[in-house]
């Protein structure tokens, strides 16, 4: 490791040779501003287009201002991050942004956490003293995430998470000069390309270029309405993230507080999904359970590994890219639509509520889902199980629209019985954590015995990839864990070759997994705070009284009274799901 | 919308395989073998490209990029003979779009687009590196330098009996 010299702002500082001067600076603490470029360090995902230019610095002896973001540092090199020479600069690449930009800020839904709107209120910009024409371009509205290309910049950060890090492949930059743009294949609408919805473009978009579908108006109305129950889930990742939009430490557990905004905000039920990913548990755990079973007998055909389906960006990432092995995945559906599934029959009839007067609402971190529950299959006489989702960041509009003082709220409980969960359904919230509640179901469902040590360190990690073993009384159990798309395609590539030696894998479409999802407060580039709420699910998870999903007595009651077993006829019915190809669509023209 | 699929020609598709072969299906030799590709089906439609991008592991929307991004690719057929106009700087400042209009008068077809009967199509390029003989035309292969208005009408009737 060869380190160098250098003098920043009059400061030396000592760095690995190949360090940029953005990053020689931040170790002085000195905070270069950037736009195009984002680093999200542990996840492994880089981009450094150098494309923007807002990030210029001074380097003597240099003719040409340098951009931080991507100039390496040399020895005895001396730069100057804010000369009036750099400012001046700085003001003018943004007004030249500016000038092919709308001025929708009053009402864009990105307003107040854009950072091309930050980035204008810090270089000062009162006017734009180059108009030009505008770029228009036809909005693109799909199920779950709208694109408005007008709002583009161009820093093609979208791409790097869509084709580098999810490998769906969807975004590209296409055309040249003053029309291009990012766009999929033939600048169709994402409705007719092979998007996932898991959203990864819409959580680094610096402006209000993608956004995720908005339902918190339809949500008001029937919140509004009378003669409509309201019944509403969050998942689990949503409490590890939400207090963040409040001002709160990253990590921060906000659940009862989320708890009792919600009732205040006129829900007439407050339930959990966690409850829901309980109940996942005893279907997949007994659906793997009852595979390996056979497997361990013998049986040639069974199809192992198992993989889990909870994540809606997942499911479709296979059916379009996968579809041949779309029986291997456990046929669980994702917990949001159990929920949804369990509110409109079960539920319903304890409260003697008609299907199509309850509406049920999902709080989730993701994008996915919003399309999810708009899944025919989901949906009876074409009354959806779940009515729509909203995100994170939609939630904590609605707590700031309706004037509650979030830190002063008190911590409440959610309703019963579909609010009840254990440590186990909280897990699901992270990378890791649908399998290790799993595991911890189906170890004792199929040894019999009492876990000596709840907590299966060997599953937890951020690392993309991970691989572990777990003994069942005797039997090796190979575990595989993926987040990432581009993760999971390995995995996948490996299992279709006939090279993996597991009997189940998790893979969740974001990194992290859903602390990391496309609907969560935005991390505008810092790793750090996903790696904060992975801390606070596990914290959730320890200071629960149950930790196994078949121990929720709310669980064990809703198999008595109504279900019959796990795997049950009706329970095939009602919480599980097929898969389709969907890799033959026919090509669509205008 | 309506859902048409255009049906390439398998022996076409074939061809374009072998190309795709002959670069070892290197996803870096995208444009290299686009410009193929163009040759063989005479533009680049969204099926060709989807071709392309499957055999050398690239993503649709990469392609499509990339074919938007060259002046030089068409998704649009071109003509028997296509017709490509020079407006790179010299030529337009000698007056290429003068030419340009008086095509498009004659043809009666709008820059991209092919004459009903499929003989000829007009394209623009940028500079094709003939700055001296500006204007420069181009008919398929044949270069046609200091083109005025008034040249175009003997240009087109060089074609006017070829098949
Ligand atoms: S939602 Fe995911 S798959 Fe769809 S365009 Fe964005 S990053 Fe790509
Ligand atoms: S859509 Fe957003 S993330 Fe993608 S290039 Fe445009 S501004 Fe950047
Ligand atoms: S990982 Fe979670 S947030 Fe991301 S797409 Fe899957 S379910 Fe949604
Ligand atoms: S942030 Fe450095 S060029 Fe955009
Ligand atoms: S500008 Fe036409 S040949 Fe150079």
């Amino acid at each position: 490791m060869e380190l160098i010299k250098l003098k920043i702002d009059n400061r030396t500082v000592e760095v690995e040779k190949g360090t940029t001067i953005y990053h020689a600076a931040k170790k002085l603490g000195i905070e270069i501003p950037t736009l195009c470029y984002m680093n999200l360090g542990d996840l492994k995902i880089e981009h450094k287009p150098g494309g923007c230019r807002v990030c210029v610095v001074e380097v003597e002896g240099r003719r040409n201002l340098a951009p931080a973001c991507a100039t390496e540092c040399n020895e005895d090199m001396v730069v100057h991050t804010h000369s009036i020479r750099v400012l001046n600069a700085r003001k003018t690449v943004l007004e030249l942004i500016l000038s092919d930009h709308p001025f929708d800020c009053l009402i864009c839904a990105k307003s107040g956490t854009c950072d091309l709107q930050d980035m204008a209120i810090k270089m000062g910009v009162r006017n734009i003293p180059y108009q030009g024409e505008k770029s228009t371009y036809k909005p693109d509205f799909s199920p779950a995430i709208i694109r408005e290309m007008d709002k583009c910049i161009m820093c093609r950060r979208c791409e790097t998470m869509c084709n580098d890090f999810q490998t769906v492949g969807v975004l590209s930059g296409v055309n040249r000069g003053f029309e291009s743009v990012v766009a999929p294949a033939f600048e169709r609408d994402l409705d007719h390309s092979e998007c996932t919805y898991c959203g990864q473009c819409v959580a680094v978009c610096p402006t209000g270029a993608l956004t995720e579908v908005d339902h918190t108006t339809q949500l008001i109305r029937d919140l509004a309405d009378p003669d409509k129950k309201v019944v509403v889930q969050t998942a689990p990742a949503v409490r590890a993230a939400l207090g963040e939009a409040f001002g709160l430490e990253p990590g921060t557990l906000v659940t009862g507080k989320m708890v009792a905004a919600l009732r205040r905000l006129g829900f007439d039920y407050v339930f959990d999904t966690d409850f829901a990913a309980d109940l996942t548990i005893m279907e997949e755990g007994t659906e793997l359970l009852d595979r390996l079973g056979r497997f361990l007998k013998g049986d040639k055909d069974v199809k192992l590994p198992m993989l889990t389906s909870c994540c809606p960006g997942w499911v479709n990432f296979f059916e379009y890219h996968f579809p041949d092995m779309r029986d291997i995945p456990s046929t669980a559906r994702s917990p949001q639509q159990m929920f949804g599934s369990i509110a409109k029959t079960y539920f319903a009839d304890i409260v003697k509520t008609k299907r199509d007067e309850m509406v049920v609402v999902s709080v989730m971190p993701c994008v996915a889902k919003k399309y999810e529950c708009t899944r025919e299959e989901f949906s009876v006489d074409g009354n959806p199980d779940v009515d729509y989702s909203i995100s994170t960041r939609e939630l904590a509009m609605l707590i700031k629209r309706s004037n509650m003082d979030f830190g002063s709220l008190p911590d409440e409980d959610f309703d019963k019985p579909l609010g009840e969960s254990t440590g186990a359904g909280v897990i699901f919230g992270t990378t890791g954590g649908v399998i290790e509640a799993a595991v911890r179901t189906a170890y004792e469902l199929h040894t019999g015995k009492d876990l000596e040590k709840i907590d299966f360190e060997q599953l937890r990690g951020i690392e993309g990839i991970r691989s572990a073993s777990v003994d069942f009384d005797g039997t090796e159990i190979k575990i595989g864990i993926a987040h990432g798309l581009g993760n999971a395609r390995k995995l996948l590539d490996d299992i279709k070759a006939g090279k993996s030696e597991y009997h189940a894998i998790e893979i969740m479409a974001c990194p992290g997994g859903c602390i990391g999802g496309g609907g969560q407060p935005l991390h505008h580039g810092n790793p750090d705070i996903i790696k904060a709420r992975q801390k606070a699910i596990y914290q959730e998870d320890s200071g629960k009284p149950i930790r196994k999903s078949h121990e929720n007595p709310y669980i064990v009651k809703l198999y008595d009274d109504f279900l019959g077993k796990p795997m049950s006829e009706k329970a095939h019915h009602l919480l599980h799901t097929h898969y389709f190809d969907r890799k033959q669509k026919d090509v669509l023209l205008d | 919308m309506t859902s048409i699929k255009l049906k390439l020609k398998e022996k076409d598709v074939q061809q374009l395989k072998e190309v795709a072969r002959s670069f070892n299906n290197e996803p870096g030799e995208l444009i290299n073998v686009l410009h193929k590709a163009q040759d063989i089906f005479g533009y680049l439609p969204a099926e060709v490209q989807e071709v392309v991008a499957q055999e050398l592991n690239v993503s649709v929307a990469k392609v499509y990029g990339v074919v938007t991004f060259y002046s030089y690719f068409t998704m649009l057929p071109r003509g028997r003979y296509p017709i490509s106009i020079c407006t790179g700087t010299a030529c337009y400042v000698r007056g290429a779009e003068k030419v340009l209009d008086e095509f498009k008068r004659m043809l009666k077809v709008p820059v991209g687009e092919t004459t009903p009967d499929g003989k000829f199509s007009i394209t623009c390029l940028r500079c094709v590196g003939a700055c001296g003989l500006a204007p420069v035309v181009m008919v398929g292969d044949k270069t046609y330098g200091r083109v005025t208005t008034d040249g175009v009408k003997d240009i087109l009737k060089e074609y006017e009996d070829a098949e």
